[in-house]
């Protein structure tokens, strides 16, 4: 087996003298969509911000083959790792097409026209709306925004934080569908949900979080099929349509 | 009043608030782009003027120097902080910036100082010395604390101004100086007679204001500045680093500072302290501006201008005090409808 693209092993993150994240390990391979699901608060979106180096950690974090450690988030981005953050941090008084071409700051001008393709293609209604300023969209509307300044950089690994989050149901699913599509683009996803169910039905393997630890982790489909994760975070009536 | 005195006070106060509304747009600029307060600005204003009226004498300016000495200051910092990753095209770019960029300008400051006087030349030389020393400004005193809040980096730009003040005295003297008008032309319209200098000082304040939008509407760069303006974790998080666009801020901050202080060191004199209060003007139209608005800024330098040069006329020992005192309604006007903002921290 070849070696993980993000490797993260021992991470401890702490906010002064409380310890938020308790030495985690986790594995991002190419092509795979891993989620981390947990409920508010166990410490999902603290790991992934000490990953991308929004927050300072102990630990070792490898992102293929080079440690992180020196790297500021900058040169993380440069490098081919990229952040949806859950607040998503967009350029809300630019347009959405200077948004996009922000998204590419780093990589050539020829590629970035490529990008614009590739990212109209997944999200059409952005190019219906590439003269709007992106603080006039609507929740999912910027949720693809920030998801698709993102794809803009050409990552390698892309980590959302709650994509989900205040959406209506219906863009939620969109939202779900083109999270399982950039798999097939090349793109590695580490996905932080509260939707546990949405996240386990695309995702390759689980983590589940529970007070800054890793509780479970394996693949999806064993996961969702966990009593634990059952009872705590897919609810009854998923339970009782399984059979269980 | 007559109409030719009234005219010619608002030309007086246009000319003047021309030049404030370059220094509050810089003003914005920076503090938009890095949340610094620049009160160094002024500092770049005296060296830029005060630079090209020495040059005018054929001597050669000692900002010159300071900015090889702080070029070299910027680099050991840069080594410094690459230190735990060297990598060749980051030294390079270290270099060439901070060694090869002051010495270069050093060396044609001393070639060409004394053996011509030809103003476009001093201008240029005066701006490129004024530039490096912004730039380096930014590399040594507010880069390494960046991500510390805005009291902090007050504080800062406060040593900074007074720093660079003192180094002024020492360059130039306790003595003004006056340099040579860039035109010498006179215009008559009926009985108001213009100047070739203001209108210097209009075209090339209408000149940079449409440079500065060009540049923040249609550049890679200036998007990524306005981009740091809004929201700096979502720049930082494509790849806009904080220091690149410090950089060009302080960098654009003070080519405006030195070419404010260019138009006017024709028309007043200046000594190494006159900077700091020509400064300010430009500081009270970015507060009335809100430290956010550019048009708002701009509209607000002219009126600061035009009230200037009324109050200079009528009441002329109480000029200052007038013109400073207009920030007081503003700011209690301001703090009633703006809604209360947290400091946002990153």
């Amino acid at each position: 087996m070849t070696a993980p693209l993000l490797s993260v092993s021992g991470t401890s993150i702490s906010y002064g003298k409380v310890e938020a994240v308790r030495s985690v390990s986790l594995d991002v391979n190419a092509n795979e969509i891993v989620t981390i699901v947990g409920a508010n608060g166990a410490g999902k979106t603290t790991l992934l911000n000490a990953i991308m180096g929004i927050l300072p950690q102990h630990g070792r974090i490898t992102f293929d083959g080079i440690d992180l450690a020196a790297l500021d988030i900058e040169d993380r981005v440069a490098s081919g790792l990229s952040l949806v953050p859950e607040h998503r941090e967009l350029f809300g008084t630019m347009s959405v097409e200077d948004n996009l071409l922000l998204g590419a700051f780093r990589i050539p001008k020829a590629t970035a026209a490529k990008s614009f393709e590739r990212v109209y293609a997944l999200f059409p209604r952005l190019k219906e709306r590439r003269t709007q300023l992106a603080g006039t969209l609507s929740g999912g509307e910027q949720q693809m925004l920030a998801m698709g300044r993102a794809l803009m950089g050409e990552p390698r690994l892309l980590m959302l934080d709650e994509p989900s989050l205040g959406l209506a149901p219906l863009i939620v699913a969109d939202i779900f569908k083109i999270i399982g599509e950039l798999r097939a683009a090349g793109v590695s996803v580490l996905l932080v949900e509260q939707n546990a169910k949405a996240a386990l039905q695309i995702a390759d393997r689980a983590y589940v979080m529970e007070l800054g630890a890793f509780i479970l982790d394996g693949p999806a489909q064993a996961i969702s099929a966990d009593q634990r994760v059952i009872a705590s975070y897919l609810g009854f009536q998923h339970a009782s349509a399984s059979g269980i | 009043m007559d109409t030719t005195i009234l005219l010619f006070l608002i030309q007086d106060g246009i000319t003047n608030g021309a030049i404030y509304a370059l220094l509050g747009l810089a003003l914005v600029l920076v503090f938009a782009v890095t949340r610094v307060i620049l009160i160094p600005q002024g500092e770049f204003i005296t060296y830029g003027a005060l630079s090209y009226a020495t040059l005018a004498t054929g001597q050669v300016p000692g900002t010159a120097q300071l900015a090889v000495a702080m070029g070299v200051v910027a680099f050991c910092l840069d080594l410094y902080t690459a230190r735990k990753a060297l990598r060749a095209r980051v030294l390079l770019r270290a270099f060439v910036v901070d060694i090869v960029f002051p010495l270069v300008v050093f060396a044609l400051t001393v070639l060409l100082a004394g053996r011509q006087n030809n103003i476009p030349v001093n201008i240029t030389l005066s701006l490129l010395i004024v530039a490096a020393i912004g730039l380096f400004l930014y590399r040594i005193a507010f880069q390494p604390i960046a991500h510390t809040s805005v009291l902090v980096l007050l504080i800062a730009s406060v040593g900074c101004h007074l720093a660079m003040q003192g180094f002024g005295l020492v360059f130039f003297g306790a003595e003004g100086l006056r340099g040579p008008a860039i035109s010498d032309a006179a215009i008559s319209i009926g009985q108001l007679r213009v100047s070739g200098q203001s209108l210097v000082v209009y075209g090339i304040t209408a000149a940079l204001i449409v440079a500065l939008w060009l540049f923040f509407d249609f550049t890679l760069y200036g998007k990524a500045l306005r981009a740091m303006a809004v929201n700096r974790l979502g720049a930082r998080l494509v790849g806009i680093r904080t220091s690149l666009s410090g950089q060009i801020a302080f960098l654009l901050a003070s080519v405006i500072g030195a070419i404010s202080g260019i138009l006017i060191v024709p028309i007043t004199t200046l000594y190494y302290d006159t900077g700091f209060i020509v400064g300010l003007k430009g500081f009270v139209a970015a507060i009335i501006g809100g430290l956010i608005s550019y048009p708002l800024t701009a509209v607000a330098a002219i009126v600061v201008g035009i009230v200037e040069a009324f109050s200079s006329f009528y009441a002329s020992n109480y000029k200052e005090v007038i013109v400073f005192t207009l920030i007081i309604p503003v700011l209690v006007l301001r703090s009633l409808a703006a809604p209360e903002v947290e400091e946002e921290k990153d």
